[in-house]
């Protein structure tokens, strides 16, 4: 079939959920009533480090209004909510660790949210308390002291010359440095929840706000010791999430379901914002050593990283977060000998997990924080050095990956160059801060890559379904695997639909993701939902319109090879004898023809070797550069970001209006991550700042006043329409060039973030 | 706790509720079906609640439910004139990519309305201030600062013939 100018695919359109969002229609999980619904608590630990020695739940269940206190003896199946590494049990038993403040003793239900608290904090428990490890500093130096302690992660990449000792022969200049990146809170504005129904057939139903039904589905199934397919999830419309409701949900799914199981009734447990931010993952605080060899006049030779993530009292996703952050911790750069080293570490905190990035924009500060060192000693620009190492098609990655094709990496350099005229914007800054005595305005770069969907690692679940059907009025609906959290998953799908049914956005619905009608397509992250679901829904209608066509050329008497399909009619190669999409389709059904397809796409294996931590991580990279101004008041450390240049290669922009929304939130939130998000943890582990007072995200007016954006596309050959991805290349770069601007700013290097005021005064003070 | 009896203008409309003296505004609205009023933090720091209460933007989670007697409350589900026409203000939220995840936005129209309805013609600067009360995690704002600039030109287009909607 011949191809058709593109009508929805990169023109503006309007998001499909926006109507209800703003009529306050959408419903979120806290907004689902059914009758007779009862509410949960929580009861923990509230201790960091321990053995559990006892529980008494007696007068928690005489409380007034509970229905029900259930321990670790009421769990039908298995009492583990870990994975991949099984260290996460749903309820403690006594004798059991404790692993932090938050681990689960009892779950209270009641008749109101309010009695079940109160109950909760009737159920009495008995400790045998340990000191808490809570920082990462203490093990990185067991770790040092070479005894038989043993990271709970370990990765590692190995390429070319790996060995410390002679790595660096063949080099000019040898830099280094260390870095760290603190917590981030996703701090998402609708808190976690979920609601659990045991009603009909025997199958638990539970609704709620998350990114990844399937985890949910799976979670829920392992607690219940139900098969599967006894487990609904429906996604529930998701007020944020920004990887916090990736393998957390699943988390609350638990004791809701639990109890529902017990209660047959309807459970609700929907979190207050202190709950949600002390239970819930952050961001890897991660602590890393940089060690750059250059030779030829500022070409990078050799790159040694060591880094170390406090991954808290479970594992959780981090064996696969730190894979992320080991392939992207020498940067976006051609580096023939790479040498690199992630390690895990537990601690006695809230586990660290999923965040937008997935431990890269920690690694990132570091490789860009370098490059600078090394322009500047080299005096070169920083924008040059940048560029004469970018990555290019036929270059292969530090992890060896040879790419092959869509690599706009330099072109996003020379995009932000030209965005924010370069050479004037040095000038203007220069001019400023003579101008200035206290108040000094820095310009900051950074450089990044990012491999889109779960890589060589988590192949196992990279593939998705989609399900379009199409009815006899001639709408369709289309069911994904992949889910619609605020970044517009539903409105690029149905655009894809749209540009290849040929069918205005109005006739198409696409549905809130419903574990019952697709087999498990992995999660709704990495980036991946416009390149997985897309080439699934694209697969799908192309079935339907193999069905279509043959269906017409019998009734027209056409030869199948002339039926032409355009502008959303049928016809012969002349255009003659036309039949329109919707009228094909009744005719179709009324003739008993089905009208609905499944896609299911997946990637092609990719060759990694994961003993030597060497070859092709991910199917492709978006690339990312970004230039930003900021204005240091030098007496007070008050930081302002004052000018946003950005360019991002996404293959193909589908809908450019979300894409622009990803790259303006993207980077708000990870200014956030650089200048105003301190997390703080007291000495018993507990998380100090659990609401919005003490948190400080950035608001109205901490938003740049000067925002340009350049979108590049060098399309991916795999992805529909060309398309990779941009929700988390929105961020990554931000911290990085946050900090380099800073550094720049007041002339010494800022390696911590958050750039905690405190720390900022004291580089000014000592500050050259 | 006996209930106590409230009595206000919601939407337009006299309503005659039964709440708990110490119901905030935020749960007496929510368990009365106006669900686009959301809770957020329940301490006054995100804005997601927020409503009109005689022509003043307020968070409904720092108002008790009783202190709204007699008085007029606009929630984001009462400005369409008309069943499923958009207000000027909703309309531009959404033509300028002002929503994401959606969580957030009625209370930033609420705010906005009463905002708008002080400063017909608002300065960038004046929009920043006056929205700063409420928290955005998706959009990083500036679309959200187009369609509060998007609004006002409609509206006052608008005014020059008769007032739509509310």
């Amino acid at each position: 079939m011949e191809k058709n100018p593109l009508t929805l695919i990169g023109t503006q359109l309007v998001r499909s959920d926006a109507s209800e969002k703003v009529l306050g229609a959408a419903k979120y999980v806290d907004d689902l009533h059914f009758s007779d619904t009862v509410y949960l608590a929580i009861r923990t630990a509230e201790v960091a480090s321990g053995a559990l020695r006892s529980i008494d739940i007696s007068k928690a269940r005489g409380s007034h209004g509970v229905l029900a206190v259930l321990t670790h003896a009421d769990i039908p199946g298995e009492n583990q909510m870990g994975s991949p590494v099984p260290d996460y049990p749903i309820l403690l038993k006594p004798g059991d660790e404790i692993r932090y403040v938050g681990d689960y003793v009892a779950f209270v239900v009641a008749h109101t949210r309010e009695q079940a608290l109160r109950a909760a904090e009737k159920v009495t428990v008995m400790v045998a308390e340990k000191k808490p490890v809570l920082s990462l500093n203490e093990r990185i130096r067991e770790l040092q002291k070479g005894g038989d302690y043993v990271p709970a992660v370990h990765q590692k990449i190995r390429k070319g010359d790996s060995d410390p000792k002679t790595m660096f022969d063949s080099c000019d200049y040898v830099f280094e440095g260390d870095f760290f990146a603190d917590y981030q809170e996703h701090a998402y504005l609708e808190t976690q929840g979920m609601i659990a129904l045991y009603d009909q057939d025997n199958v638990m139903t539970i609704y709620g706000s998350m990114q990844c039904p399937y985890y949910v589905q799976n979670g829920v199934a392992r607690a219940l010791g139900f098969p599967i397919n006894r487990i609904r999830i429906i996604q529930s419309v998701t007020g944020g999430a920004f990887g916090g409701k990736e393998e957390v949900p699943t988390y609350f799914a638990i004791p809701a379901a639990l109890a529902a199981y017990h209660l047959h009734r309807p459970v609700k447990l929907v979190l207050s914002r202190e709950e949600d931010i002390q239970w819930t993952s952050k961001r890897h605080p991660i602590k890393s050593r940089y060690k750059v060899g250059i030779a030829d006049y500022g070409r990078l030779r050799s790159i040694q990283v060591e880094a170390h993530a406090d991954i808290g009292g479970h594992s959780t996703l981090s064996p696969t977060v730190l894979w992320r952050s080991s392939v992207h911790a020498a940067g976006a750069y051609e580096i023939p000998n790479v040498r690199v080293d992630v390690y895990g570490h537990y601690t006695n905190k809230v586990p660290s997990g999923a965040y937008r990035g997935f431990g890269s924009p920690q690694v990132f500060i570091g490789i860009e924080g370098i490059i600078d060192d090394v322009a500047d000693h080299l005096k070169k620009d920083r924008l040059y050095l940048r560029k004469i190492n970018a990555l290019e098609k036929g270059k292969t990655t530090p992890t060896g990956h040879l790419l092959p094709e869509s690599v706009g990496a330099k072109k996003t350099l020379e995009e932000v160059e030209r965005l924010s005229d370069w050479e004037r914007l040095k000038e203007r800054v220069a001019q400023f801060n003579r101008e200035h005595k206290h108040l000094k305005r820095g310009v900051g770069i950074a450089h990044i890559h990012y491999g889109v969907a779960l890589g060589a690692m988590g192949h196992a679940l990279d593939a998705s379904g989609a399900f379009v059907n199409v009815l006899p009025d001639g709408s369709i609906s289309v069911h994904i695997g992949g889910t619609e959290m605020g970044q517009g998953a539903k409105t690029v799908i149905g655009a894809i639909v749209g540009e290849v049914l040929q069918q205005p956005m109005e006739k198409i619905h696409v549905y809130q993701t419903d574990t019952f009608f697709l087999p498990d397509s992995g999660p709704t992250v990495a980036s991946r939902t416009t390149v997985f679901s897309g080439n699934a829904a694209v697969l799908a209608c192309q079935e339907l319109l193999k069905t279509l066509t043959a269906l017409y050329s019998t009734e027209m008497a056409v030869p199948p090879q002339s039926v032409r399909y355009t502008g959303g009619v049928f016809s012969n190669t002349e255009g003659q004898k036309p039949v329109g999409f919707g009228e094909l389709a009744g005719i179709a059904l009324k003739k008993n023809i089905g009208l609905c397809a499944t896609g299911w796409f997946q990637t092609p294996r990719l060759t990694w070797d994961p003993e030597n931590g060497f070859g092709e991580a991910y199917v492709t990279y978006s690339f990312a550069s970004q230039i930003v101004v900021v204005e240091v008041d030098c007496l007070t450390a008050e930081v302002v970001v004052k000018e946003v240049y950005t360019a991002h290669d996404v293959g193909k922009a589908l809908n450019p209006d979300g894409v622009i929304g990803q790259i303006h939130g993207g980077f708000v939130q990870g200014m956030g991550y650089a200048l105003y998000e301190n997390l703080k943890v007291n000495e018993k582990g507990k998380i100090v700042s659990d609401n919005f007072n003490t948190l400080t995200i950035p608001t109205i007016h901490e938003t740049p006043e000067i925002f340009k954006v350049s979108i590049v596309e060098e399309p991916f050959s795999k992805g529909p329409f060309g398309a990779k991805g941009i929700g988390e290349p929105s961020l990554i770069p931000t911290p990085a060039a946050i900090a380099n601007a800073v550094s720049d700013a007041i002339g010494k290097r800022v390696r911590e973030i958050p750039i905690r005021k405190e720390y900022l005064l004291d580089l000014i003070r000592t500050a050259p | 706790m006996p209930k106590r009896a409230l009595s206000f203008v919601l939407n337009g409309e006299r309503v005659e509720w039964e709440v708990e003296a110490s119901d905030t505004l935020l749960r007496a609205l929510r368990e009365n079906g106006l669900t686009s009023v959301k809770r957020g933090c329940e301490e006054g720091e995100c804005g997601a609640c927020t409503v009109v209460i005689d022509d003043e933007a307020q968070k409904s989670c720092l108002v008790l439910a009783l202190e709204v007697e007699g008085k007029s409350v606009l929630t984001t589900e009462g400005l369409p004139a008309a069943p499923g026409k958009l207000h000027p203000i909703q309309q531009a939220f959404v033509d300028e990519g002002a929503v994401q995840c959606g969580f957030c936005t009625p209370g930033f129209i609420m705010t906005t309305y009463a905002f708008l309805k002080a400063h017909p013609n608002p300065t960038d600067e004046e929009i920043r201030h006056a929205l700063s009360g409420n928290l955005c995690r998706c959009t990083g704002y500036l679309s959200i600062i187009k369609a509060v600039k998007a609004a006002a030109a409609a509206l006052s287009n608008q005014s020059g013939a008769a007032e739509g909607g509310r």
